[in-house]
């Protein structure tokens, strides 16, 4: 790890002297006496791990769903996609690195994979436009999605944008339609859509990718209908408070993450991530992933397709936290 | 009664900006107008045509045949779920609001007729909490949408909003896709769904109902996005191009059918409604 967040900074040094300590023991003979060593930091290691990452605020949360190091969409296509073969363009105007999509198997089923990608370096984060979509981002994920429906074949959505793009051409070409009419024709394709938020669920941008039949959250990942940065600007404007405090008593107010929405019941379940996050073992990651994906596919695969769409719209349906007080 | 009636207008007046005084000052045209003048023209300007904001009341009683809107639902109300408190409670805001507006909440739906013809209605009111979707205006949105289905009449929606409601979270942000997939199974037949924009429809409520119409009418010179400009302007660090996100703009790029006036509104929907009647519906002979 070359990273640490703020919060991750005691484990700095332990992990450094357990990875030097590694690469002393693999690449010399003195194998012999450091096993003790590596055993003795790994167990406080792992202690402080526990104690760190159990015990993350919603802020801390955030940061850790936007971490430099955590994995993107095609790592884990690259981890846990055989035969992947990636599909470009929405077939209007253009191909949207924002957004990345294409054809594979999971556990031997062949199903489409869609997810929003960001890039790590900074030439490449440039290049995917921060995960920031366009409108040819959605559309081409949408022509991906009927495609699937046409061949009956299963699609997963990975989710991990700080929102859709604001832009001059984003708004000429229509970004709230593509973004609108995504969340309408998704919800009538007669194929089991499964979503899950791998990183930031940031706002409609995040939501386009994210109608199905089961929608999952990684431990660490956040959902939300703003940033807490947008947030704090909107309703603290004024005061002298530092400002990360605001963010934190933004994101608190927001309950944004996985745990939050498994109790309001928006989400349908947790994917538990390896100690100290995703980034520290993607591998684990992957294959709790993928095991989600079969799981869920053994079910909704044996559902009509009608009663499935049905089912799809009586779960967005019911969202709300209503009370109805009867005519007065 | 009298009384009754002058104060409602008066704060009718405040909601639209219109200072106090004889005489206003145009938002667009900056020209100084008799205020009689514009109230006389349904709060449009006589001077540029601009179109002040007026309230959703004010919009029902603009396209509805008098006395036919009766509302539905009026008493849904959020449990504030997540319990938001900002300066002051989500609760409080609320209430402020609702004192404001004399309204219950952003949204308002029922059953009309226009032009004789019965309707399914939904108007946002911008001026309560900018006329966000929570989980209120989200139900609403979708049970007009189904009563829409089910009776076979055409919804039709009127749209000023803001956006998504920041205070109800993920809550809020869900109504977008369980609106859109009610429009979804309305789509599935041949109803009708007019959507109508008014300064100003913005975030996710565009980006939801707002652009599904089969067909979308905007008011002249209304701002109609998804981000907000300064949002924009905020990121990629440029002046944005004259008239960017006004009606005017969106028609030019394809997002909207027409620019209609208010004066002309309803019989333009009237007139929809009986163009796309299924052929055995239609009174009359085949020509
Ligand atoms: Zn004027």
């Amino acid at each position: 790890m070359s990273h640490y967040l703020e919060f991750e900074r005691p484990l700095e040094d332990l992990e450094n002297r357990i990875e030097a300590l590694r690469r002393l023991s693999t690449n010399e003979m003195e194998s012999d006496i450091e096993p003790d060593e590596v055993n003795r930091l790994e167990k406080k290691a792992k202690e402080l791990r526990s104690e760190i990452f159990s015990g993350l605020t919603r802020w801390q949360k955030t940061l850790m769903a936007r971490h430099p190091e955590r994995p993107y969409t095609l790592d884990y296509i690259n981890m846990i996609v055989k035969d992947f073969v990636e599909l470009h363009g929405d077939r209007r105007f253009g191909d949207d690195p924002a957004i990345v999509g294409g054809i594979g198997r999971i556990s031997g089923i062949s199903m489409f994979i869609i997810g929003h990608q960001k890039g790590r370096s900074m030439k490449e984060r440039i290049f995917r436009n921060f995960g920031q979509s366009n409108p040819e981002g959605y559309r081409k994920a949408l022509r991906l999605m009927k495609l699937a429906e046409r061949f009956k074949k299963p699609v997963v959505t990975f989710i991990d944008t700080s929102g859709a793009f604001p832009g001059i051409g984003a708004e000429e070409r229509g970004q709230a339609e593509a973004i609108a009419t995504n969340l309408m024709e998704i919800s009538r394709l007669k194929i089991p859509i499964i979503a899950i938020v791998i990183g930031e669920g940031g706002s409609g941008g995040a939501l386009a990718l994210s109608v199905g039949d089961r929608l999952y959250m990684l431990e660490h990942s956040i959902y939300s209908v703003i940033s807490p940065e947008g947030c704090a600007a909107i309703l603290w404007k004024k005061g002298g408070e530092p400002v990360t405090d605001n963010f934190s008593r933004a994101a608190d107010a927001l309950k944004l993450t996985a745990n939050d929405l498994k109790a309001f019941k928006i989400i349908d379940g947790i994917i538990s991530e390896p100690p100290g996050g995703a980034h520290r073992d993607p591998k684990a990651m992957a294959k709790r992933i993928a095991d989600y994906i079969t799981k869920a596919l053994d079910v909704l695969q044996e559902t009509d397709p009608v009663k499935l769409i049905e089912e799809r719209y009586r779960r967005l349906r019911k969202i709300g936290s209503l009370t109805q007080t009867g005519p007065q | 009664m009298g009384w009754f009636k002058k104060t409602k207008e008066i704060a009718a007046n405040r909601k639209v900006n219109i200072p106090e005084g004889l005489w206003i000052k145009c938002d667009s045209c900056k020209e100084i107008i008799y205020k009689k003048e514009i109230q006389r023209n349904l709060q449009v300007c006589p001077k540029c045509n601009y179109h002040f904001r007026i309230s959703s009341l004010e919009r029902i009683n603009l396209i509805t045949d008098e006395g036919t809107f009766i509302e539905i639902d009026s008493d849904l109300t959020t449990t504030n779920p997540l319990n938001f408190s900002d300066t002051i409670s989500y609760k409080d805001r609320l209430e402020i609001n609702k004192k404001k507006t004399s309204l219950k909440e952003a949204a308002i739906y029922g059953d009309a007729t226009i032009n004789g013809r019965a309707v399914s209605l939904a108007v946002l009111e911008f001026s309560f909490m900018g006329g966000s979707m929570g989980a209120v205006v989200g139900e609403k949105i979708a049970r007009a949408t189904e009563r829409a289905l089910d009776k076979g009449i055409p919804l039709i929606t009127i749209s000023s909003s803001g956006g998504a409601r920041m205070q109800e979270g993920m809550f809020s942000l869900m109504q977008m896709a369980k609106v859109s997939a009610a429009i979804a199974r309305l789509k599935e037949t041949d109803t009708l769904y007019v959507s109508i924009l008014a300064d100003p429809t913005f975030g996710g409520v565009t980006a939801s109902f707002a652009m599904l119409g089969d067909v979308i009418i905007a008011e002249p010179k209304s701002l109609i996005g998804f981000a907000g400009p300064r949002v924009i302007e905020r990121t990629i660090k440029q002046q944005l191009p004259k008239d960017f996100q006004r009606a005017e703009f969106l028609l030019e790029h394809g997002m909207i059918d027409l620019i209609v006036g208010r004066k002309e509104l309803k019989n333009t929907i009237h007139r929809l409604i009986e163009l796309f009647m299924p052929y055995k519906q239609e009174e009359g002979s085949f020509p």
